[in-house]
């Protein structure tokens, strides 16, 4: 399939790379501009209190301290953070304003000549709190009676709603069987090894606010400038700067007004680095903590009939736009199944802990995660291979564009040979032998399998979904290709990069094109200001919309030249052949103008341009989310993302009896994105997102005492996995290409970690399951899987 | 109240370095902040995630946990100064382009440092060494496998420009 293209799919060298390994990446905490001054933070130590006073005198007469900051004074002159939902009572700022609602809330911002002399004067700010009843647990949030997080709300529910799509009454009423479970998300989240960081240096002169910040974020210039009550055009995002990760949670928007106010309220440039305490407690980048309670409805011959899926999410104290979390997956929430009928009932629920904020996925994994225990416990009360029941429910590859119950249409896939093909790899009957012979020798072994898939592209039809005040139908992304008077090829892009490589995605699409070698086109990232539209790359949607944006720039590049050609050699576009760049007759190869000809008629000179071609060479492309803009139906369906990549994961674990310790011994995926821009690339994060779906299933939790305090806000007890524990994994690809978009590629951003902790918890069961025991929450730690071992062989 | 400064003397990838640092600096906020050497990166500030790895005397330690004061008299080797004399990519740095270890580039100089001090001392591990080697350093991004590749090409690169 790739073989048609020059420069897309092949093995090449990322433009990005060079920089970072030779240290010259510049990420936010290394901008220094000259007399910047730094914050440091007073966070909460209670998870709900009253502020009573704060003393800021020892603070402010501290060596080097310039400003100590509270909430009266923040919070009366800039406006409210977005809220996703219609919940515009549930208002959130930086600082606190008289209470506070979960412990590590920021309550006052300090500001000194140093980060050391800022620390060292926040310790000296002095709040008294009068405590509150508080509540951690998101059922004991919904009970009648409870605290309120936010009693202007009047509830602790963000967002409830269920929807039926559907006979699915019907679907349970005549099924053979029925099964009932839930199924525990843990609070986890991606964990970037940069924290978030941010300066800010305000003009007053010129009347405008810069900003150098590692983001990744839709509209955040836009909402700055909101919160900070500027017009949009005071406000400039600096978006070349390097994002250290992302993978969705670099959002600080509060970081980013709080940051901005004391610039311009101190005329000085201020950064704030969070410190990895601050980042984990009080940088509100928590992801989604859900329940589901799940029924399922099947004949006996293994046919899905209907699904009723209830998912709580706890988003902790405030909202932003984590409760939309629970909405994207409606786009895939039969999975890659055929399932007519579905009841989905998602709810957001406040408590007090921190903040949620988008995490890679974007509330999918945890879904597929659901979906797949189910597929399995299914396999498991019909005593029918779990591989089979997979194949005869997954869509065939003669159904597509499918449509799913909720209203999205599938583009193209081909899952039964996905599937096929990771078995294959995997040496399944050999692996069954190995689990088999580990389990005779006494040791608790299990196969995991998980088939699922990666919405991509990017839409935002469950803002809208959501909440019907927001009419959100588009989610555009952009690109400019330029080409100077010397003929070099520039691509400009609107939004920062967190390891994505866009750099060479842009490179690569506008080469292949341009039939021009992508080494000699440079990519940059343009500020805000002179930026075109961007929503940022979330959503798996960069490999589609930014090179769907830049095949489309360079397409018009190339009409010029042959424009400009046709003109000179008076025939028509149809004659003429476009090659590397030179444009001349076809059969005819003396006829000809080559690209250096072309570009300086096009800059200098007009008397051989044809009419109506602007003279200079470059072209803009702003590019709509393809199948995109749709408006939901009263029953709450709607196209979301344009495009569905698939995975199929094999995995094999041991558990040691003693200790509960897991430890993967194989681990195969097979990927199908269509067709792969830079294959190193989509590798590259296949790898890091089961590495990190590893972390979410085994290891990793924000987990919360008793008493509302965050118990893991250091790497040393939130355990992200190292080398030792991520194994050598193989991926197979596959591709199906995408009939919606440029080159039929689909997007990758988020795949491995959508079905990692799906197979890692179904491979975890399968062990378990000749001792009877089973576990459905995550993580699986040691010492729950320990438990588990434990109970089961006492019993 | 100003704080007490203390003299020190350190080789900064081969330039000798003087200056006058509080009790408190550590070696990593010296190197960034004062030295402007940014290649080095902070990640947690307690030992962990490895980002702020530089090499002391040769051999890797983690810039956050150590005192400025306490590199005084000593060699660090930052990643600035990873590259060959002539300025071109060390056989590592290039070898990690050429497998694409690597995606944010924020563990990079890290990583090039645990993996370099394997390399000094063992120029032909085993994917198991090099995953011990690697195994104090977080990276988010790429699930260490195309780490381990480059780790292992460059090995094998190495080991063939020494024969030859
Ligand atoms: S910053 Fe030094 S180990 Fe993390
Ligand atoms: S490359 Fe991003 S953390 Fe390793």
């Amino acid at each position: 399939m790739t073989t048609q293209f020059r420069y897309i799919g092949k093995h090449r060298r990322t433009k990005e790379d060079p920089r970072f390994v030779t240290g010259r990446g510049r990420y936010a905490a290394d901008i220094a501009l000259p007399g910047t001054k730094h914050v440091a933070l007073v966070a909460s130590p209670h998870p709900s209190a009253r502020i009573v006073s704060i003393s800021t005198d020892a603070a402010l007469a501290a060596p080097g301290v310039l400003t100590v900051l509270t909430g009266d004074e923040f919070c009366a002159r800039t406006d409210p953070l977005y809220v996703g939902v219609d919940a515009p009572k549930v208002t959130r700022y930086a600082l606190a304003r008289g209470v506070v609602r979960y412990a590590g809330e920021w309550v006052a911002a300090v500001v000194a000549d140093t980060r050391a002399l800022a620390e060292d004067a926040a310790e000296l700010v002095e709040v008294e709190y009068e405590s509150l009843p508080f509540v951690i647990d998101p059922e004991a949030a919904l009970a009648p009676g409870t605290h309120l997080i936010h009693p202007d709300h009047g509830t602790n529910v963000l967002y409830r709603r269920k929807f039926v799509w559907g006979p699915v009454e019907e679907a349970f009423a005549k099924a053979d069987h029925q099964l009932a479970f839930r199924a525990t998300w843990g609070r986890s989240s991606t964990v970037p090894i940069e924290t978030f960081g941010v300066t800010a240096r305000w003009d007053p002169v010129a009347e405008l606010l810069d900003v150098w910040a590692s983001i990744q974020m839709p509209k955040y210039p836009d909402q700055t400038a909101r919160a900070l009550r500027l017009p949009g055009n005071a406000v400039r995002v600096h978006f070349d700067v390097d994002v250290g990760g992302s993978y969705g949670v670099k959002r600080g928007i509060k970081h980013t007004v709080l940051v901005g106010y004391l610039a311009k309220k101190l005329g000085v440039p201020v950064r704030l680095i969070e410190d990895r305490l601050e980042n984990m407690r009080g940088g509100d980048m928590h992801g989604p903590d859900r329940f589901f309670d799940m029924q399922v409805a099947f004949d006996r011959d293994g046919t899905i009939r209907g699904m009723k899926m209830r998912a709580v999410d706890d988003v902790g104290a405030y909202a932003g736009r984590s409760p939309l979390q629970l909405g994207k997956p409606v786009g895939a929430i039969c999975g890659p199944y055929q399932i007519h009928a579905i009841e989905y009932e998602p709810t957001s629920v406040m408590t007090n802990k921190t903040p949620q904020e988008a995490v890679r996925g974007f509330g999918q994994s945890p879904t597929n995660f659901a979906i797949e225990r189910a597929m399995d416990r299914v396999a498991r009360q019909l005593g029918m291979d779990r591989i089979e029941l997979r194949r005869k429910n997954l869509i065939r590859r003669d159904q597509f564009p499918y449509l799913i119950p909720s209203g999205s249409s599938y583009d193209s896939g081909d899952y039964h040979t996905v599937l096929d093909k990771a078995l294959e790899a995997s040496g399944y009957p050999a692996l069954v032998r190995m689990r088999d012979e580990a389990r005779l020798a006494g040791r608790l072994a299990g196969i995991g399998v998980a088939t699922c898939l990666e919405p991509s592209g990017g839409n935002a039809s469950f803002e809208l979904l959501f909440n019907p005040k927001n009419e959100t139908t588009t989610w555009m992304d952009s690109c400019l290709v330029r080409v100077d008077l010397s003929g070099s090829i520039t691509g400009v892009m609107g939004t920062s990069s967190s390891g994505q490589g866009h750099e060479t995605l842009v490179s690569t699409v506008v080469g292949e094109i341009l039939e021009r070698d992508p080494a000699t086109i440079r990519v940059i990232h343009a500020d805000s200001l002179n930026a075109l539209p961007s929503n940022s790359p979330v959503g798996s949607r960069m490999a589609i919309m930014l090179g769907g944006a830049a095949a489309g720039a360079a397409r018009k590049i190339r009409d010029a030249l042959v424009a400009i050609a046709a003109h000179n050699f008076e025939c028509s576009p149809e004659d003429l052949e476009y090659r590397d760049g030179n444009v001349g007759i076809k059969g005819a190869p003396s006829k000809m103008l080559s690209w250096d000809q072309l570009v300086e008629i096009a800059h200098r000179k007009f008397h051989k341009m044809p009419p109506g071609l602007d003279p200079g060479l470059q072209a803009q492309f702003v590019w709509e989310v393809p199948t995109g803009g749709g408006v939901p139906t009263q029953d709450g369906r709607v196209q979301m993302y344009p495009c569905y990549a698939f995975e199929a994961h094999v995995v094999y674990v041991e558990i040691d009896p003693d200790t509960g310790k897991p430890s993967i011994r194989k681990y195969v995926c097979g990927h199908d994105c269509g067709v792969m821009i830079s294959p190193d690339i989509v590798h590259g994060m296949t790898y890091g997102g089961i590495a990190h779906g590893i972390g979410a299933s085994l290891y990793e939790k924000f987990a919360y005492t008793e008493d509302g305090q965050l118990a893991s806000g250091t790497f040393m007890d939130y355990l992200i996995p190292s080398s030792m524990e991520v194994p050598d994994i193989h991926i197979v690809d596959h591709c199906t290409p995408s009939p919606l978009t440029t080159f039929g590629q689909k997007g990758s951003g988020e795949a491995g970690y959508l079905g990692a902790p799906a197979a890692i918890a179904n491979a975890i069961n399968d062990a378990l399951d000749p001792l009877g025991a089973s576990i459905d929450t995550l993580p699986m730690s040691h010492l729950a899987l320990w438990e588990t071992i434990t109970k089961a062989t006492k019993m | 109240m100003s704080e007490e400064l203390y003299p020190i003397e350190v080789e900064v990838n081969g330039v000798q370095r003087t200056a006058r640092v509080p009790a408190r600096l550590s070696l990593v906020d010296w190197l960034r902040e004062d030295l402007r050497l940014t290649g080095t990166h902070v990640g947690c500030e307690h030992g962990i995630c490895g980002a702020c790895s530089v090499m002391l005397d040769g051999e890797p330690v983690r810039s956050c946990l150590m005192f400025a004061f306490q590199a005084n008299g000593h060699r660090v080797t930052t990643v600035e100064g990873l590259a060959q004399p002539d300025g071109s990519m060390s056989v590592l740095q290039d070898s990690f382009c050429q497998a694409h270890a690597l995606q944010c580039g924020y563990c990079t100089p890290g990583m090039l440092i645990a993996a370099q001090g394997l390399l000094n001392t063992n120029p032909r591990p085993t994917d198991l060494q090099i995953r011990e080697a690697i195994g104090g350093n977080l990276c988010r991004c790429t699930g260490y496998q195309q780490i381990v590749d480059a780790v292992k090409q460059a090995a094998s690169r190495l080991s063939k420009e020494t024969a030859s």
